[in-house]
């Protein structure tokens, strides 16, 4: 049985196929732009093309993230807090807590072996700390965004960038880069930044039980992985590609739903 | 609204065209959180009549009442004691609080970082938009926190009837004899401008009225432990915020009649959502209309909202005055005290309000808390910890949320509350 997850995420969405004893036969991940529902249906045909399906081989589809409801190809939605809970219990059964940093939210979530969520904290309406904020900085800094992490790591001073906000982030930024300010420092205050507010979101869930699982695109920059390590004491583990969890996690209860 | 108030909104002295547009609102806002419900019962035709004319029929009854020389007191907060002014035939009414208007005003006199509810109560006074506060002949206010106490001195200065009570913020003894000198005072306040003097005679009659609004309250509260719930969240939250603005007897009524009707479908298993729906309790700071945003997100995400253990809620009403006494004194005393078994945040320690809400929870079989704090609102901010460690500790689903009058985080609020019912549904973790 062939079924599919999709999750539209404020910056990217990802589609994924699933098979029931094949497990995972396909993904893509695109930007979201301004359509996102074109682009729901654009990454469903996208997905399907490799292994030369159609929607009709399809028993069903969940979809999730902030433009969940868009998708309206799909059979029901589910928010991207259950369903990154059951694609990192797919990839790390051992999972009881997960760091998810995507476009705009800032998720952590304590799971139990099943995968369920226990209890889970998200930002509010502010994005600081989210991938949106690393893009801007990037930006600021013009250097290319899946560079800043390995920057980062070359850092020989622990520079502080006080400011979480990211618009006074960037102001603070660009003066410390015109105070003669190394890149790598700089990157690395950022990253610090980071951690700094995730920990915040940790500890209002009473810290974290291993094992600890980062995922969403901002999982990619080991530079904010290697703060947040720090800062708990604890290391995380990351699949290979942590921006499919969602979807992931979605096709997986589109299996659930479909038997 | 079926009649032309213009004239009368215009002597109160509302700006008329602003005024318009928040009706045009609020007509709008309740077409499509309240009028698009599904299974209500038929008794809440009347609350969405009084809802309609909350700014027409209900303030002519209010300006002839003053026309006859009543006086209208306006509260904020559900310390003021009613019965003391119903004892001078007095009319109580609870005033606007509960939207996001005037916010630019209000801002000229508060911080930014005010809590909604008091730059609501301010920006609705400066721009001219509400017909309570214009025909209140006293405005009381109380000092349960910080934000509103020094508001009210502000306020004073734009109306000039500001009377504030000192609400005590512990529950020892000493505490208690402020209070009821507090109370004591209040009395003689009213009899003051009223030239009414509060006899034996005159506080029974208004305890038992008083009593009466409140047992049905109680009563709708107890109908709502049923499942499949017979009453939405949202229709029972209005009602209690009604409960705040109508005449207490016909209201008393009208609750009466409509829980007869839900105790006929309790029976017959008929509700508003199918049997097992999630049932969420909600605790926190007040909800003043037309404050609906968290209960729509609720019950849009597919749950019910089965209690609100809040002042617009179970601490209104979940203690009687029904005693009767043999001196005046003596019932002032005790009305004193029936009030300081309000659990408010604002007092210190508050551990009888931990017990509240784990006792709704069992009584009305939740089975998820949301805790809900206006922005700001420090005592419920900073008192969400010692709830969430009271009835969880990591057991009992607990979600905590800080929002304010505003739509812009409803796309997060959204995701989060859908999550905590999606977690409500899974069942119990291993």
């Amino acid at each position: 049985m062939l079924v599919a997850g999709i999750d539209i995420g404020s910056i990217t969405t990802e589609a994924l196929l699933f098979d029931k004893e094949k497990g995972i036969v396909g993904y893509t991940i695109m930007q979201t732009g301004a359509d996102s529902k074109k682009t729901a249906e654009m990454a469903l045909k996208e997905v399907l093309a490799y292994p030369g399906k159609s929607a009709s081989d399809i028993s069903y589809i969940v979809s999730t993230g902030c433009g969940r409801k868009r998708a309206t190809f799909a059979k029901e939605s589910v928010t991207e807090i259950t369903c990154i809970a059951k694609g990192v219990n797919y990839l790390f059964p051992d999972a009881r807590t997960i760091i998810d940093i995507g476009g705009q939210d800032t998720k952590v979530i304590r799971v139990d072996k099943r995968g369920r969520v226990i209890e889970f904290e998200m930002n509010d309406k502010c994005a600081a700390g989210t991938g949106r904020f690393v893009e801007v900085m990037a930006k600021a800094l013009n250097v290319e965004l899946d560079k800043i992490g390995e920057i980062s790591l070359q850092h020989k001073k622990e520079l502080t960038i006080s400011s979480i906000c990211t618009v006074f982030a960037e102001s603070e930024v660009i003066s410390l880069v015109s105070e003669g300010e190394e890149l790598e420092d700089i990157l690395y205050g950022i990253h610090k930044a980071i951690a700094d507010r995730t920990l915040g979101l940790i500890n209002r869930l009473g810290g974290v039980e291993e094992q600890v699982i980062m995922a969403g695109g901002v999982a990619k920059n080991i530079g904010v992985v290697k703060a947040l390590e720090k800062a708990l004491d604890s290391s995380i583990k990351i699949h290979v590609e942590p921006q499919i969890v969602g979807a992931l996690g979605a096709a997986i209860l589109s299996l659930e739903k479909a038997a | 609204m079926s009649n032309d108030y213009t004239e009368m909104w215009s002597s109160l002295g509302l700006n008329l065209q602003a005024h318009q547009g928040l009706l045009g609102v609020l007509s709008d806002a309740y077409q499509n959180i309240y009028l698009s419900q599904q299974g209500r019962p038929e008794g809440i035709k009347y609350f969405d009549f009084v809802i309609s004319e909350v700014h027409g029929q209900r303030i002519v009854e209010i300006v002839k009442k003053k026309m006859e020389g009543k006086p209208i007191i306006g509260t904020f907060c559900v310390y003021v004691p009613e019965e003391l002014i119903l004892a001078v035939d007095g009319v109580a009414v609870g005033l606007c609080a509960g939207a996001d208007v005037g916010t630019d005003e209000a801002e000229k006199y508060l911080p930014r970082t005010t809590c909604a509810l008091i730059k609501a109560f301010m920006g609705f006074k400066l721009a001219g938009l509400c017909p309570y506060v214009e025909s209140t002949d006293l405005i009381v206010g109380e000092t349960t926190c910080d934000g509103k106490k020094k508001a009210y001195e502000i306020l004073n200065e734009v109306t000039g009837k500001v009377y504030v009570m000192e609400l005590p913020n512990m529950k020892n003894d000493e505490s208690k004899i402020l209070w009821k000198k507090e109370v004591r005072k209040f009395a003689r306040k009213l009899s003051e401008i009223t030239g009414i003097e509060i006899t034996l005679e005159r506080l029974k009659e208004a305890s038992s009225i008083v009593n009466a609004k409140r047992k049905a309250l109680q009563r709708l509260s107890a109908l709502r432990s049923h499942d499949p719930a017979p009453i939405s969240g949202l229709d029972a939250l209005l009602i209690n915020q009604v409960s705040f603005y109508d005449d207490p007897v016909r209201f008393t009524s009208q609750v009466n009649g409509l829980c007869d009707e839900l105790e006929k479908r309790a029976k017959a298993g008929t509700g508003v959502a199918p049997k097992g729906t999630p049932r969420v309790l909600i605790s926190g700071s007040p909800m003043a209309i037309p404050n609906w945003k968290l209960h729509a997100v609720v019950e849009g995400s597919g749950a019910v909202v089965v209690g609100e253990e809040s002042c617009v809620g179970e601490r209104n009403f979940s203690t009687l005055f029904d005693r009767s006494f043999s001196s005046v004194d003596e019932t002032i005393d005790a009305i004193a005290d029936r009030y300081m078994t309000i659990n408010c945040a604002c007092f210190t320690p508050n551990n009888e309000r931990l017990g509240d809400i784990k006792s709704m929870i069992e009584k009305l079989h939740a089975h998820g808390l949301i805790h809900y704090a206006l922005q700001f609102c420090t005592p419920y901010m900073v008192e969400a910890y010692r709830v969430r460690q009271a009835i969880n500790g990591g057991r009992f689903p607990f979600l905590g949320i800080e929002t304010d009058y505003s739509m812009e985080d409803m796309g997060q609020l959204k995701t989060r509350i859908e999550a905590f019912v999606e977690m409500i549904k899974e069942g119990p973790h291993s």
